[in-house]
């Protein structure tokens, strides 16, 4: 009896290390490519380039300690004994340990010149960090970077900050415009009678699936023609069009299931329908309001493709995430840069997430019901 | 019901009653509603100019940034909200009959104006376009959707659109079923979740920042190099691009979405996991189901309709993919999608109609979704 119940434990302790295991596994594997992003953003545009951003971790390493020229008249083709370390020529090149094991001998520069490096194995971590990547992709001005060799280059920064303005600027109206046109109309639609109820929500239900991409030629067109291509005011309504549906079904589905009750009784003391819209099922449905406004702003702030068509090439309008496609393409090389500027664009979007993330979960439930 | 402006205007209480008597003539009915006449056309007007002001404001103003994004914020904003209230007063003062046949209107007009004017509309219109030849001149009929089915590069497009489907969706939600499972039965649940959700607050575009450097060639900066050539011995690889890898490069692509989308359909599994009933579990180990028994034979018949939303969002998710190609590769190396052929063809290659062509064509592949969803919609019959 007693065997089995001390078997039953450790078989349960088995199977809590076995899940436990495989979901830090996935964790780190979900988490990883973020904190290489992050790391790297820290990081000098020379150590970028020279080591990976897993360098930081503390590690061994083989540091030079000395250098010293063998005698010229020892036979370099056959094998030597230098420093009681012995091998030929090419096992020098690649490096010989020596037999205490604490040094490595590795061969520098031609075979006739015979000098060799001392390396020592030591911990290392590259925590050299720096915060010029920030200030020169944030700030708009030139300004002096130094060099590891002491040299000092003065560059352009990327002026961030703007392209973060322009970003709130297009993000927060178009959040906020579609959600007050898709209550007003859910509110129409729940309780309100009217010809063509029924039709028109219909065309609500439908338009949920159809692909922006479908919109992107004509109203391009409509926007030439009355010059609204690369304002404010075209993006925002693009956004409020596309995001129209969902915000229109799920308000909707809200608040119509709200209790008669409350509009009946306030319809008898004498308020009008404005009146309840404004005092009463607003707010009401702000659980429902602030899930929807949690998505419609990540969408907005992390969209690129409806940026590229209407705002296009208008430097003072473009948005975080046009100015960051565009430096993948003319400066892929620049990772310093790119990782800098890519993490500024994150920070709002994980902001939100980690302060909402109540919310976030229950839009997510409520968007899932639809179909 | 009453309006609230008819309270205010009786409620003045001094002098005499007389003069509240109803007006004779028409000239004395004009004479007291002059006023009212007059308000009702000066509201909206300084409501339409005061908006227009900020309008030119923000398209032609040299301020400083910061001044511009809060004119923007509270013109935009308060623009619409402005918009509503002034035609909500003035439907509030034409008399009950009108004012109940008008007010719906208000409320869903704006939203259905915008919808027609952005979705429905243009679905028509995009098709139109669709039968005219490149310069938009010329009437082609159904050339360029012959075009779009016989075309090379858009085989190339529909065959990584259907890798993208087939693989991006199924692990997309083998995945997250499985780490659902597992955090459900973790100490750690809330902390490995939001963990893994992180990445569905990341834009494609900073995705692809991230995974071009996970990608990069050189072994100092890719990670996936570095491990790689650090195993192998062998010369590093540009997964995204290099020709003996292809087709196969599309899933160095797809693995990025997964990443990205991983968390949405482990927060739906993981709900839909908790509302399984406990008896139904336990009813199963008493039988003496194992643990995998249990997951097949109880946990996945149960969460199913949980399944086949998640995976319908994500497929149509999949079919319209555009940006992480667009930042990865541009749609080059054999890794184009619908979508990209479609930015490629219209906006680079200036060919209109072809353009169209293929925008209709992914519009085709998400109809069987809207019939579904409109069915489902007439089923529950949401309007009595």
């Amino acid at each position: 009896m007693r065997t089995t119940r001390a078997k039953e434990k450790t078989r349960l302790r088995m199977s809590d290390i076995l899940v436990n295991g495989a979901l830090v596994l996935l964790v780190l594997a979900w988490t990883i490519p973020t904190i290489g992003l992050l790391v790297s953003s820290f990081r000098t545009r020379f150590d970028i380039q020279t080591s990976g951003w897993w360098s930081f971790i503390p590690h061994q390493e083989f540091v030079k300690v000395e250098e010293f020229e063998i005698p010229a008249d020892l036979n370099r083709d056959g094998v030597m004994n230098i420093r009681g370390a012995q091998g030929t020529f090419e096992q020098f090149r690649a490096g010989v340990t020596t037999p205490d094991g604490k040094q490595r001998l590795i061969w520098i520069g031609n075979k006739r010149l015979g000098k060799l490096e001392v390396q020592r194995q030591q911990w290392t971590a590259g925590y050299k960090l720096t915060l010029d990547n920030y200030q020169q992709v944030l700030g708009g001005k030139t300004f002096e970077i130094r060099q590891p060799d002491g040299t000092v280059v003065t560059e352009q920064g990327d002026n961030f900050i703007g392209y973060f303005l322009n970003s709130l600027i297009v993000t927060v109206p178009a959040t906020v415009i579609p959600i007050l046109i898709a209550a007003f109309a859910a509110y129409g639609f729940a309780w309100m009678a009217f010809p063509g109820r029924r039709t028109l929500f219909i065309m609500v239900v439908a338009l949920l699936v159809v692909p922006l991409q479908i919109a992107l030629v004509p109203i391009l067109r409509d926007y030439v023609s009355l010059n609204l291509n690369g304002t404010f005011l075209g993006i925002w309504l693009a956004h409020t069009g596309f995001g129209l549906p969902l915000a229109t079904y799920l308000l909707y589905n809200y608040i119509s299931s709200l209790p008669r009750d409350i509009l009946e009784s306030a319809f008898i003391d004498g308020a009008s329908h404005f009146t309840i819209f404004s005092r009463l099922i607003l707010p009401l449905s702000v659980p429902a309001l602030a899930s929807f406004a949690i998505f419609q702003f990540l969408w907005v702030w992390n969209d690129y493709l409806v940026a590229l068509i209407f705002i296009g090439a208008k430097p003072d309008v473009q948005v975080l995430t046009m100015r960051i496609a565009e430096m993948v393409g003319s400066r892929g090389n620049d990772w310093h840069l790119l990782t800098a500027g890519a993490f500024v664009s994150m920070i709002l979007p994980l902001v939100v997430f980690f302060s909402l993330q109540r919310f976030f979960v229950r839009g997510l439930l409520a968007g899932s019901v639809k179909g | 019901m009453q309006e609230p402006t008819e309270v205010e205007i009786a409620s003045p209480a001094i002098g005499p009653a007389s003069k509240r008597a109803k007006p004779s003539g028409p000239l004395d009915w004009l004479a007291t509603n002059l006023f009212r006449i007059l308000l009702s056309l000066f509201v909206p007007v300084v409501t339409f100019l005061s908006l227009y002001a900020g309008f030119i404001f923000l398209r032609d103003s040299k301020a400083p940034k910061e001044i511009i994004a809060i004119v923007a914020i509270v013109w935009g904003v308060g623009g619409v909200a402005a918009l509503y209230l002034v035609s909500n007063w003035l439907v509030e003062k034409l008399g009950d009959v009108w004012r109940d046949r008008l007010l719906p209107f208000v409320f869903v007009g704006p939203a259905v104006a915008i919808l027609i004017w952005y979705l429905a509309l243009p679905t028509v219109r995009t098709f139109w376009i669709s039968l005219f030849d490149a310069n938009n001149i010329g009437f082609v009929g159904l050339q360029n959707y012959l075009a779009v089915f016989t075309d090379r590069n858009m085989f190339t497009a529909f065959r990584n659109n259907v890798m993208w489907i087939v693989f991006g969706s199924t692990l997309n939600i083998v995945f997250g079923l499985l780490i659902a499972v597992l955090a459900d039965r973790s100490r750690f649940e809330g902390l490995a979740k939001s963990l893994i959700f992180v990445p569905y607050a990341i834009s494609m575009v900073g995705a692809g920042v991230i995974w071009n450097m996970i990608y990069n060639v050189s072994p100092n900066v890719g990670m996936l190099n570095a491990v790689y050539t650090g195993l192998t011995g062998r010369e590093p690889v540009a997964w995204t691009a290099a020709a003996q890898l292809q087709p196969w490069n599309n899933l160095f692509l797809i693995v990025i979405s997964i990443w990205l989308q991983t968390g949405y359909a482990m927060v739906l599994f993981s709900a839909a996991l908790k509302g399984i009933p406990s008896e139904i579990m336990e009813a199963g180990r008493v039988d003496g189901a194992n643990e995998i028994q249990i997951f097949f034979q109880i946990m996945i018949p149960y969460i199913q309709g949980t399944i086949v939303a998640v995976g319908t969002t994500i497929i149509i998710f999949t079919l319209k993919i555009f940006d992480v190609v667009w930042v990865m590769t541009g749609g080059q190396f054999s890794t184009q999608v619908i979508a990209t052929q479609f930015y490629r063809e219209y906006f680079t290659a200036q060919n209109s109609g072809y353009g169209s062509a293929i925008a209709i064509v992914l519009f085709m592949a998400v109809i069987p979704v809207m019939v579904y969803n409109l069915r489902g919609f007439r089923e529950r019959e949401a309007f009595k």
